[in-house]
């Protein structure tokens, strides 16, 4: 009896397994446009506005796969590369669309443009930032469409300033903002000089070490794909960026990324902080600050070496993968968000023009309602974007694209493990010369073993 | 007689204070190692209250006003995530079960000279690194129409839990003294009521804990799910990695998050203790 029952348990429960697979099979409506998107607090307002966009077409209907940054690269780069077709739009950054676009993966949009000529005469595509569009092109064909944009700036506690008599230049140098440091740190108080990412990463300590670098007159490569890391500028920038740290920094700094620093700076910890033009709109919302009003903007810091490459140009971007089936309709979606119409509808939705997706429009920053809501630093990340050029970053010549990172698809990898050496350096498990040798030979074997150098 | 009586019992606790403090250090040392482990889980569940700021604030907050907001919008995808959830952990279960208890009793009671060595093949298949079999797997549930589908993860996971099942049942099974079986087979028993009239209901217990075991793996396992699913079949594991974000504060929605996540696995355990602690030790380590 006992065994009857449990085999009719087991076969209901199956056929219950297999009853819902084929409803969830059979459930299928308009044309559906799978979206790989990151938990991006602008993402999020995108997502929240998907009835808005079926409303208005209503033969699409969109699904949202909400990942992390790490996992959502790694797992479109598989569907991609297998030809699975599982995603329709692919959010990801300036640093994969010309290396996805050579390889390839992505439907140019160009091409959509041409097949669309209703959209494109509504889009405006002259009213994208320049070294926004240039970024996001492979080949003088644009791949991807920019939701929004970032360079990176200076943030300061005015307060803290101003009780230690100081005054932040709008363009500051590194030696100046060291000599800021000291003044300002009292670990006793609890207030640290100043924040910056010691967490390992290519798009942690390296996208900020990076661009110190640059200023401080280094590269990665020479043109011959001479690996360069074990030159005097990287020498005098991290031991720079070392003692800043030791001396000045936050407690725990080889653990602190954007969002850690983040907190420290908006829990009113920390005297200044050289990080993305995003988190100006965090550091100005009541909900997550506590230097609402007394938060200061400067530019990036420039070095010793060159004031190029001082800071650094993200996107992140809207790309149509080759593998899917429904370009057409992936395409309307990718301009209506990337769109004027779409920006002045999240300006209406959250009730101030501060929450739009920046750093993709001229027409936002000419828009009166823009420059009142972010006066304080729409002006500097609007500069920042229009200084920043991928393709003159450095003080010397290079063989690579790129501010904070080289456009080779080996980067992530290295960045990494150069990453973890200067996180290693900043502990003090290595000497600032041991962590560049060790940086050094990582490079040269990418440059070697990846065919790039002859 | 009063004297003597207690010196003869061995039930009575010991009266010295030396004893009695002894007994009582020892109680607060289990309760403190005890508050040690779950100290991360009640921590996430007040995060799960605080606001973002609260979360994040250095020195940690311990009175704060406990808001609810993050519940409502870690609610807000849960339902579809759990139902995925439920029908893969309890599907593959199911599976491993169906599949693998024939398998251990007959290895136990029907054994090959190749027995031996098909049960260690069997657990051979869990020491392959997943990440080192994904690529061949991602390409084979594509060309099946298997990705992002609750019956392709169920198998997955089936995959994964039937070497469990089978080691752990055989484990079990071996403990049924074949006397009971050569017994009913003279009282004209068939091969199929020896299987489900005998050996199963003396299995129950181990049956029990197994499952509890497959149910923990398949509810907690990430990486194939965060790899074979996207949208329609992703389950409780891929819903909570979306709530984090490498752009603005996250902490006390992920608490929420993982609350509700941890909530019915939470639930089966202590449900399930006993046959759990029994499970551990009798089926893996012996």
């Amino acid at each position: 009896m006992k065994s009857k029952t449990w085999i009719i348990g087991a076969g209901l429960a199956t056929s219950a397994v297999v009853a819902a697979i084929a409803t969830a099979a059979i459930a299928q409506g308009p044309v559906t446009v799978t979206i790989a998107t990151v938990n991006n607090s602008d993402m999020k307002t995108m997502e929240s506005l998907t009835s808005v966009f079926e409303a208005a077409n209503p033969d699409i209907k969109l699904k949202w796969n909400v990942l992390p940054e790490n996992e959502l690269r790694q797992k479109v780069t598989t569907d991609i590369a297998t030809g699975a077709g599982s995603y329709d739009v692919a959010t990801i950054g300036t640093y994969e669309v010309p290396i996805w676009a050579k390889n390839g993966w992505l439907n140019s949009v160009d091409d959509l443009f041409t097949k669309n000529a209703s959209i494109k005469s509504s889009y405006d595509l002259n009213d994208i930032l320049t070294p926004v569009r240039l970024g996001l092109s492979y080949n003088k064909t644009l791949y991807a469409l920019p939701f929004y944009a970032e360079s990176s700036m200076t943030f300061y506690n005015k307060a803290a300033f101003a009780a230690n008599k100081l005054t932040m230049p709008v363009k500051p140098t590194w030696n100046q903002i060291a000599g800021f440091a000291a003044k300002l740190h009292k670990p006793q108080n609890g207030f640290y000089g100043i924040c910056l990412r010691g967490l390992p990463g290519w798009g942690e300590n390296m996208a900020v070490f990076t661009t110190m670098v640059n200023t401080f007159g280094g590269r990665w490569f020479d043109p011959q794909w001479n690996a360069t890391v074990d030159s005097p500028a990287w020498k005098a920038a991290l031991t720079f960026y070392v003692n800043l740290q030791k001396k000045y920094g936050a407690p725990g700094s080889t653990g602190n990324g954007f969002t850690e620093n983040l907190t420290y700076m908006s829990q009113n910890k920390c005297g200044m902080w050289i990080d993305a033009t995003v988190a100006a709109g965090f550091l100005k919302d009541p909900k997550q600050s506590k230097i609402v009003d007394t938060v200061g903007f400067a530019n990036a810091p420039t070095g010793p070496g060159t004031p190029k490459g001082s800071n650094w140009l993200w996107s992140w971007s809207l790309a149509i993968p080759k593998s899917s089936k429904v370009a057409d309709a992936a395409f309307k979606f990718i301009t209506w968000a990337t769109s004027k119409e779409y920006i002045a509808l999240v300006a209406k939705t959250n009730g101030t023009w501060a929450s739009v997706p920046p750093g993709t429009r001229k027409s936002t920053y000419a828009n009166p309602e823009y420059q009142k809501a972010a006066g304080d630093f729409a002006g500097i990340t609007l500069d920042s974007i229009n200084r920043a050029d991928p393709t003159n970053a450095t003080k010397d010549p290079v063989p690579y694209v790129g501010v904070q990172f080289v456009g080779i698809p080996e980067f992530q990898a290295l960045g990494t493990q150069v990453g973890q050496y200067i996180a290693g350096a900043l502990a003090g498990q290595y000497s600032v010369s041991q962590a560049l040798k060790l940086g050094q030979a990582a490079a040269t074997k990418v440059a070697k073993e990846g065919g790039y150098k002859k | 007689m009063m004297t003597a009586a207690r010196r003869s019992s061995p039930q009575k606790p010991p009266s010295h204070p030396w004893r009695m403090f002894q007994n009582v250090s020892l109680g607060l040392l289990a309760w403190l190692i005890a508050l040690a482990f779950f100290f991360p889980i009640l921590w996430m569940i007040f995060s799960a209250f605080k606001t973002e700021d609260q979360a994040f604030a250095t020195p940690p907050i311990i009175f704060f006003q406990p808001i609810f907001d993050n519940f409502v919008k870690a609610f807000a995808k849960y339902g579809h995530a759990l139902l995925n959830s439920l029908l893969v952990a309890f599907g593959s279960t199911i599976l491993s079960f169906v599949l693998g208890l024939p398998a251990a009793f007959s290895m136990v009671f029907y054994p090959t000279k190749r027995s031996r060595g098909t049960l260690l093949w069997f657990v051979s298949t869990k020491m392959m690194p997943p990440v080192g079999v994904i690529v061949p797997l991602y390409l084979i549930f594509k060309d099946l129409h298997l990705l992002d589908t609750v019956w392709g993860l169920t198998l997955m996971y089936t995959t994964m839990n039937m070497p469990l099942v089978i080691w752990m049942m055989h484990s079990y099974i071996s403990e049924i003294p074949s006397e009971i079986l050569e017994a009913a087979k003279v009282d004209g028993a068939s091969l199929m009521q020896e299987f489900f009239n005998i050996a199963m209901p003396l299995a129950t217990p181990g049956i029990a804990s197994t499952a509890l075991l497959c149910l923990i793996f398949a509810w907690n396992e990430a990486f194939f799910a965060l790899n074979l699913t996207n949208v329609d079949a992703a389950p409780l594991s891929v819903y909570i990695s979306a709530f984090k974000t490498s752009e603005g504060l996250f902490w006390a929605g992920l608490s929420a998050a993982a609350t509700l996540v941890i909530l019915p696995v939470m639930a089966f355990g202590w449900s399930a203790q006993r046959q759990l602690i029994q499970g551990l030790t009798m089926g893996a380590v012996k």
